[in-house]
């Protein structure tokens, strides 16, 4: 049985290969082994959200996923979605009212605040509350955040 | 904290699955929402982790003459998306969003949250409440139990070395049916201090002992709480008393009584 | 009065003000918002090896053994290192400080040798070439413990039938007796007296971004470089420098982008200065992130504390005297360098602040204990003070009968009584408190409540209404920590630089978290040099590169750094018009710096861009006349000096529903009312209020460490330990009345933790207020529904 595992992944649409250890969370894979900081590690019992990425589309805790159960995923990370501007009209509405302060908390906030916008057409300030309950935030109170998702929703 | 090191399998048949669980030091990896922060936090150090993920055998929700079929591997956000679990099995469409967050519903599964018999889970209460059948499969075999009968200890299931949970089966629900299913949590996703499943007069609390715990509603509400205080034996927790609790558990029942005497 | 020196151009004029007032976006929140930021954990470096500590299981122990054999042949291990084989590098400190009178505490070494003192305490070192590697060996460490008594309970370390160091004679960290004298005269002639006890939960910061340092030594130059989240490089330069035996200027500290602090990044940790010194050993970078699991067991706690208090009033409302009883439960040493005496010390000079009545007692003990240490966390002991004369003062006005904001507004310190000296000795410049309460209540629309809230009682729905003014310290001056011989600096610099191409870069030697500092003093900058806003480039945070200073804490940044910025736009601008007018030989006088033009300051005729003036004076000075010399980079500093803590003044309201069945609390919404003076960004500072209350009302509701007797943290993780999540916050209105200190041309004064110190005080109250109808009250935080539900009777 083996401790280290190959996998290729398409992060990012970047197809990449590498010789993992198992127990390597997809969060440590993406900083470590391909250099994707943009994700962070809070907490490492998937309570946080620091590390929410997307994967086959959907958002996950990438501190509760094995690098090896990524192995023939999509993954998407914050740089990608930066890149690819999907994420550029949450982003745009965070930065004019201040929805981030020490930023540590945003990329995970981001990716958690996307998924609401592609799920749901005009959710209510308590809806938006709720889908970001999973996300800490320890320096915005949260309002700030709220409103910039609110006006995204309403735009 | 990193997780200390462990083999990792991923089979691709069930057959090869159980082969692999019946060696020492095996565990199954399903959505891995409750395994991987205990290994993370270097709570557990199995020698390999077997990676059930893959098994088409596991997934699906199939709705049969009068029962509704769930793959112990459907994720949360699965069963959220089903209209079949909304219409047949309502109990436990109230209780899927209850389930922390929305990243944890993409991953976590049904089986595993029924196998891992946290006390403070939702679904074994469920499974409790509408008396599911869960099928367990092994090396020598698959046999059916009811779910009452999983739930023995704190953690502690009638899963034995070498079995995996397959399927869970839940009946139909009759036109006449009532159900509710209430928590109380200090921020929303958190693990329950207390919560209640109910369908008809079997009233079943979540947290308030080391497995779920079947409460039969007889007579009226001012005799149920009483009877109540006296079969309800809750644990304390970080922050609640037993008594807090069992106060806690009182005002569930009395709240879902209220819902279930006035829904249609 | 008036305001300070703004305007800063044409009096009268749109731009007599510049950027100062506007909510602009933060310019290096881009990056944060693309997850191309720094971090500390974010950095590569050749030959990064990283430590993980093994960590002492029990609360108090004597190490008999540790045996390091099997961890040091472990996959990857480069070394592992007990207490005494890295006090050879890293010499002990005893955190006291002179002015705080008998602070006593023992020295405290970068990993504990003989002997741990709280569960976590660091006792080895392992350093391996992976984290997971230096996990998997550290578990290999054999260790052989005698366990000790462990001193857990406040009360019985007061006691002490159980002394922690023995060569301390006793538990006392610090004790003080504050006394104005007539207190028992005072209390003799009240009408009413009113005691309470509160207690107040131990809790901590919980900083998304763990504690992270990289350390990086270069043998060949016997020199360190360290990338650490912190308030505070200067700070920690002059601490490596002295504990390492590195020549100061041969350390260089970076703070690049931090994940939050809240004062928990502003103390020494004796895990980050073993990993420095680490690097010095093993002569290559070595990094440290705390995890989850130890942050909760090391990073400073803060906030244990039980009080008692009196309050003696005359039936007219009128507050005779306070008098306080605080005993606070500290960890096993006193936090370096600051000392853990001054968030007790500061319970006793704030309580009672907003009012004026003139007799006061305070008393105060600090006592060991162990349990993880604590120190100074957003807001300090104004958290505290505020709850307990806030909560007290309701108290006393349901004594009487009376409206709490009637009995506020007859006791606050009138607007026009300043510069003003309150009964513990601290000194106000000028507050703003009947303003605030004021506009507090119209914001609130205070009549419709208190009538709605009648109403709703009689549906068996239990709102309550919380008031809490407060008064905040802010810009302290070298009083705070200076005179007692701390070597932490109270005045900041910056050095502004007008770059060829009409840029400006500004290097400021106050920090970033998060708040907006970098922001701040780019508008600052460019309001005072006269440039557009774009053009500013900030850096903060570097030793090697920016002016001396203090770095951000006790909300300094803005009013002290802000202020060394203007001045230094100031004189960059007169330079370059001293430039402009050689250049276009015209009077100096006749010109201004506008919008990146020199223009005729009466005509507004644009003469030059900037950057024509650039390159002439970089490139062209042979153009110049002789004997002129241009000087386009210029340094300011600035200390405040009046006075010793630039006092804010605010007052918060919070609006609560008790479900009275099972003892939750909805927060239905919170005000903020704040005057820290002129106010450069709103946005901003509104920001900074909401954060605060955020922290503030987790303190009130649902933070604790809790320890068992034996000293063990029961709830170290992020699934027990309950932080405020989006789900449970209310929505907070912010509101600004400004009155600037003359301290400074700025006229700004601090506010990053004025949320934090209101809010615990005004969700008590609200709760208690909810509860008024039952004859019910709560006092010890945090308030968990057991707690409200047994002071309903409603369980034992």
């Amino acid at each position: 049985m083996e401790h280290a595992v190959d996998i290729t992944l398409t992060v990012n649409g970047t197809t990449v290969s590498r010789r993992v250890e198992a127990r390597q969370h997809l969060v440590d894979f993406l900083r470590d082994e391909l250099g994707l900081t943009g994700s962070h590690v809070g907490c490492e019992h998937g309570v946080c959200g620091a590390c929410t990425v997307r994967v086959e589309g959907a958002i996950v805790r990438g501190c509760l996923m094995l690098a090896v159960q990524a192995n023939g995923c999509r993954v998407e990370t914050v740089e990608g979605l930066s890149d690819t501007r999907e994420l550029a009209r949450l982003q745009k509405a965070f930065h004019e009212r201040n929805a981030l302060q020490c930023g540590f908390c945003t990329p995970g906030m981001l990716l958690a605040a996307q998924d609401l916008i592609l799920s749901s057409t005009k959710p209510s300030r308590e809806e938006i509350r709720q889908h970001i309950s999973g996300n800490y935030c320890r320096c915005t109170g949260y309002q700030a955040i709220v409103d910039a998702i609110e006006e995204v929703t309403r735009g | 904290m990193k997780a200390p090191a462990f083999a990792y399998a991923k089979p691709a048949s069930l057959g090869e699955a159980l082969e692999l669980l019946a060696r020492p030091g095996a565990k199954a990896l399903a959505g891995g929402q409750s395994l991987i922060p205990s290994l993370n936090m270097r709570l557990s150090s199995p020698e390999l982790l077997v990676d059930i993920g893959g098994l088409k055998e596991l997934q699906g929700i199939s709705l049969k003459k009068d029962l509704l079929s769930i793959g112990a591997l459907t994720t949360h956000a699965q069963l959220e998306e089903s209209s079949d679990v909304k219409t047949h099995v309502p109990l436990l469409a109230q209780a899927v969003p209850h389930v922390a967050h929305a990243a944890i519903r993409n991953r976590g599964t049904i089986g595993g949250s029924l196998a891992l018999a946290d006390p403070a889970a939702e679904y074994p209460a469920v499974a409790v409440a509408l008396q599911a059948v869960l099928t367990l499969k092994s090396r020598s075999g698959e046999r059916k139990i009811e779910a009452p009968g999983f739930f023995k200890g704190l953690f502690e299931t009638d899963l034995k070395p070498g079995e995996l949970l397959t399927a869970v089966e839940f009946p139909l629900a009759k036109p006449s049916d009532k159900h509710a299913f209430l928590e109380l949590t200090r921020r929303h996703g958190d693990y329950a201090i207390v919560g209640l499943a109910a369908c008809n007069d079997r009233f079943v609390f979540l947290g308030a002992g080391s497995t779920p715990t079947l409460f039969s509603f007889k007579g009226d509400l001012q005799s149920a709480r009483t009877k109540l205080k006296e079969s309800l034996h809750p644990n304390p927790d970080l922050y609640h008393s037993a008594a807090a609790k069992l106060h806690l558990a009182g005002v569930l029942l009395e709240r879902a009584w209220n819902t279930l005497s006035t829904s249609r | 009065m008036g305001k300070a020196e703004l305007p800063l151009h044409a009096p009268g004029t749109k731009t007599d003000r510049g950027y100062i007032g506007q909510s602009v976006p933060r310019p290096n929140a881009a990056r944060l918002l693309q997850g191309r930021g720094a971090f500390v954990d974010d950095l590569r470096f050749p030959r990064l090896s990283h430590v993980v500590f093994f960590r002492s299981p029990y609360a108090h122990a004597r190490i008999k053994q540790l045996e390091f054999k099997k961890a040091r042949i472990a996959k990857g291990v480069i070394g592992v290192f007990s207490g005494r084989e890295i006090s050879e590098f890293c010499t002990p400190w005893v955190a006291v400080l002179g002015h705080l009178k008998g602070i006593k505490s023992p020295p405290q070494y970068a990993v504990a040798i003989d002997r741990a003192c709280w569960q976590g305490e660091a006792v080895a070192a392992v350093v391996a070439e992976t984290r997971a590697q230096a996990e998997d060996a550290a578990a290999l460490i054999e260790a052989d413990w005698e366990e000790l008594p462990a001193v857990t309970d406040m009360e019985a370390s007061l006691q002490g039938t159980e002394v922690i160091h023995k060569e301390l004679g006793d538990n006392i960290c610090f004790a003080r007796r504050h006394d104005t004298g007539g207190v028992d005269e005072a209390f003799a002639q009240a009408d009413a007296v009113v005691e309470e006890t509160y207690g107040f939960g131990r809790h901590t910061g919980v900083c998304l971004e763990g504690r992270s340092i990289l350390a990086d030594y270069n043998a060949a130059e016997h020199s360190l470089t360290v990338y650490h989240s912190t308030q505070a490089p200067h700070m920690m330069q002059d601490i490596f420098s002295r504990h390492l035996g590195i020549p100061e200027a041969s350390v260089r500290v970076i703070a690049k982008d931090v994940g939050g602090s809240y004062g928990i990044k502003v103390h020494v940790y004796p895990d980050e200065m073993a990993t420095a010194a680490l690097s010095v050993m093993l002569r290559r970078p070595v990094k440290f992130v705390a995890d989850r699991l130890e942050s909760f067991l090391t990073d400073i706690h803060a906030r244990e504390h039980k009080v008692r208090i009196r309050i003696a009033v005359k039936k007219s409302g009128e507050i005779l005297a306070f008098d306080l009883d605080d005993l606070t439960a500290i960890g096993p040493y006193s936090v370096y360098p600051r000392t853990s005496g001054i968030e007790g010390n500061q319970v006793v000079n704030l309580t009672g602040g907003p009012y004026k009545h003139q007799k006061y007692r305070g008393k105060l003990n600090v006592v060991f204990t162990n349990k993880n240490v604590t120190c100074q966390y957003r807001a300090v002991g104004h958290p505290i003070a505020v709850a307990l004369t806030e909560g007290i003062v309701d108290k006393a006005a349901a004594a009487l009968k009376m409206d709490p904001a009637e009995f506020r507004r007859r006791n606050l310190i009138p607007d026009d009584a300043y510069p003003y000296t309150f009964p513990s000795g601290v000194k106000f410049e000028q507050l703003s408190h009947h303003k605030c309460l004021d506009l507090l209540l119209e914001k609130m629309n205070y009549r419709k409540m208190r009538e709605e809230q009648i109403q709703l009682r009689k549906k068996n729905i239990y709102r309550g209404i919380g008031l809490a003014a407060m008064i905040e310290v802010t810009n302290p001056s070298p009083a705070f920590y200076g005179v007692g011989g701390a070597r932490i600096s109270a005045q900041d610099g910056a050095t502004l630089r007008l770059e060829p191409t009409g840029m400006v870069t500004v290097l400021c030697s106050v920090t970033e978290q998060g708040q907006g500092t970098e922001a701040v003093l780019a508008q600052i900058a460019a309001s005072a040099v006269g440039v557009s806003l774009e053009k500013i480039r900030v850096i903060t945070g570097d030793t090697g590169v920016t002016p001396y200073g203090g770095g951000t804490w006790a909300s300094r940044g803005a009013g002290i750094g802000g202020e060394a910025v203007l001045q230094a736009g100031r004189a960059l601008l007169s330079n370059i018009l001293e430039i402009a007018s050689r250049i276009l030989s015209v009077e100096k006088e006749t010109l201004a710096l506008e919008s990146d033009f020199i223009v005729n300051k009466l005509t507004r005729e644009r003469k030059m861009p900037l950057e024509e003036l650039g390159r002439v004076a970089y490139f062209r000075p042979d153009t110049l006349p002789m004997n002129f010399q241009s000087e386009l980079t210029v340094t300011r500093h600035y200390t405040p000096r009046e006075y010793g803590f630039t006092f804010t003044n605010g007052i918060q309201a919070s609006y609560v529903e008790v479900d009275t069945d099972t003892g939750f609390v909805k927060l239905l919404k919170h005000w903020c009312v704040e005057d820290s003076g002129t106010v450069i960004n709103p946005m901003l500072v509104d920001e900074q209020l909401r954060g605060g209350v955020a922290q503030g009302i987790g303190a009130a509701l649902f933070e604790e460490c809790l320890y068992s007797p034996e000293g063990q943290m029961l709830n170290g993780n992020m699934a027990d330990y309950l932080v405020p999540m989006a789900g449970e916050m209310p929505d907070i209105v912010c509101a600004h009345i400004e009155t600037p200190t003359r301290q400074s041309q700025l006229g700004a004064k601090g506010v990053g933790e004025a949320g934090t110190a209101g809010a615990p005080g005004a969700v008590m109250n609200a709760i208690n207020d909810a509860l008024s109808p039952f004859q019910a009250s709560v006092t010890t935080m945090p308030f968990t529904p057991e707690r409200i539900l047994k002071a309903l009777g409603k369980c034992p």
